[in-house]
């Protein structure tokens, strides 16, 4: 489904955020990227959804090598992927409803369909309630659960979070925790780059560890 | 409420919507868009109404030969079949040396001068009206009747109009090249606008594209913003001109009708109007399109 082939990044000015990447994530998996802040689990995220290219070596996402892929193919490619970002970005200017139907009017989905689609997105986060809500006035769970209702509107097969429960109290993060998990009952793949890879563990995820921009065996 | 989602769809109503969240900031760009379009269209209203006054006019100029004296009647039904024959003269009319003489005692003051010649002064003429409104073939026309033995002097009147169509088309030509400068100006501050509006919709930007937003999605709200102010600042144009136009037509009326000149200063034609528009609209759209692709180019997804 991804994989990576020797990759390697470096940005300039000579940071070395990846070196000599090479891993898989085969279609239906939990993976968990662990590593400490700086290891480079947000920069091989990017190379996924083709915000950044490789230095040296290739990322394949279903079959299509991203660093080969033309700007105006990107936008086809970001929407097979459910991306939840390390900064939730909701925008702070529309309600929660309106937030999670962003990706259906970016991608021209019929409006007929949309609302319903939205609807069921955040009943499956557990936000149907707060649909009317703007995004300040709730928690830091609460827009994080929001945030994952806009990455799986459009129904994507791969959902790829960056720290989703970072920033939230213990409480919080297990509700997150789960809530990945019954994605990938449902046969989504996932992969979640968390520095508290404890969450994970009882959900007999694959887990791969990130130092210094290396994969550690 | 169920919105289309058709993508123009959605970046017209973005872009509405952006023109109507702050009204005043709305109503300033297109007043200023306004005050600089309707300069250069005033001006041309103005020129094509002394425009069409002198095409009025110019429709019968006349050239006035007057022949030698002493012409003999023979010599005069000679030159006379020659010119009817001339393909270039429209009309010709033969006025006799008594008549001129008794149109001349008829004329208010003149009668006391006409009674005390003892002669006739004056000469046989031709009045002759050339087709069409060339400039050139008058001056032809008259240079050929001036080397006839028979003729003496040649008066062509339409000199006068030939200036004022020279100087209606310098008028022109600087207001185009007004409308031009002032143009430019119109795309620098929709090419401003829309760079404000760039940078404080950044994020949002960045949101859609990671979202799978194409760049011509993002790209087209701003076109189309810039294409409604610059139709908004052509609609307050052509009404300021409208009203303008409405102000000193009674002081130009008065003035012509002071030289014995009936004018009526007319506002845009229709055709004037939808070019206007068409200009303004274009003109928006190419700022927002310059500034989308200034400040819009790679990378606002981080």
């Amino acid at each position: 489904m991804i994989r990576f082939e020797r990759v390697t990044k470096r940005y300039p000015g000579g940071h070395e955020a990846l070196s000599d990447v090479s891993l898989e994530i085969r279609h239906g998996e939990l993976l968990v990227l662990a590593g400490h802040s700086g290891a480079g689990k947000s920069t091989l995220i990017k190379l996924i959804a083709g915000l950044e290219k490789p230095s040296a070596g290739k990322v394949w996402v279903s079959g299509q090598e991203v660093g080969a892929l033309r700007a105006n193919q990107l936008p086809y490619l970001r929407r097979s992927l459910g991306l939840v970002m390390q900064e939730h970005r909701l925008l702070h200017d529309r309600t929660i409803f309106d937030n999670v139907m962003l990706p259906l009017i970016v991608t021209g989905y019929p409006p007929r369909d949309a609302a319903k689609r939205v609807r069921v997105a955040l009943e499956k986060v557990g936000m149907a309630e707060f649909e009317k809500a703007m995004p300040l006035t709730l928690s830091g769970g609460e827009q994080q659960r929001a945030a994952i209702a806009r990455a799986i509107v459009n129904k994507p097969s791969v959902l790829i979070a960056d720290e989703p429960t970072a920033h939230l109290d213990p409480a919080y993060a297990r509700e997150i925790a789960a809530l990945f998990r019954s994605f990938h009952s449902a046969g989504v793949t996932i992969l979640l780059a968390t520095h508290d890879e404890t969450l994970f563990s009882p959900y007999g995820a694959r887990r791969v560890e990130l130092s210094r921009g290396r994969l550690l065996a | 409420m169920s919105p289309s989602f058709h993508p123009h769809g959605i970046a017209l109503r973005q872009a509405l919507s952006r023109l109507g969240a702050k009204p005043l900031a709305t109503f300033l760009s297109a007043l200023v868009v306004a005050i600089a379009l309707s300069l250069p269209v005033l001006g041309l209203v103005l020129v094509d109404n002394v425009g069409s006054l002198a095409r009025g006019v110019s429709g019968k100029p006349e050239i006035s030969a007057f022949l030698k004296r002493g012409t003999d009647p023979v010599q005069i039904r000679a030159i006379e079949s020659r010119l009817r024959a001339d393909p270039r003269i429209a009309a010709l009319r033969f006025v006799p040396r008594d008549e001129a003489l008794r149109q001349l005692a008829e004329r208010g003051g003149f009668a006391d001068v006409a009674g005390a010649l003892t002669e006739n002064p004056l000469p046989d003429a031709y009045i002759i009206e050339p087709k069409g409104d060339e400039p050139e073939v008058f001056e032809k026309l008259r240079t050929e009747l001036a080397a006839l033995p028979e003729v003496d002097v040649v008066q062509l009147d339409s000199a006068w109009v030939t200036r004022l169509h020279a100087a209606v088309s310098l008028a022109r030509q600087a207001m185009l090249l007004l409308a031009f400068l002032l143009g430019a100006a119109l795309v620098i501050v929709t090419f401003n606008t829309i760079r404000l509006q760039i940078l404080t919709q950044r994020h949002e930007i960045s949101v859609s594209l990671l979202l799978g937003a194409t760049r011509s999605f993002v790209r087209r709200p701003y076109l189309y913003f810039g294409l409604l102010q610059g139709l908004l600042g052509g609609l307050v144009a052509w009404a300021l001109v409208e009203g303008l136009v409405r102000l000193i037509a009674p002081g130009v009326e008065t003035l012509a009708r002071s030289y014995n000149i009936v004018v009526e200063i007319q506002g845009p034609t229709p055709l004037q109007a939808v070019l206007l528009l068409l200009f303004s609209a274009v003109l928006g759209w190419v700022g927002a399109g310059l500034s989308v692709r200034r400040h819009l180019h790679d990378g606002p997804v981080d």
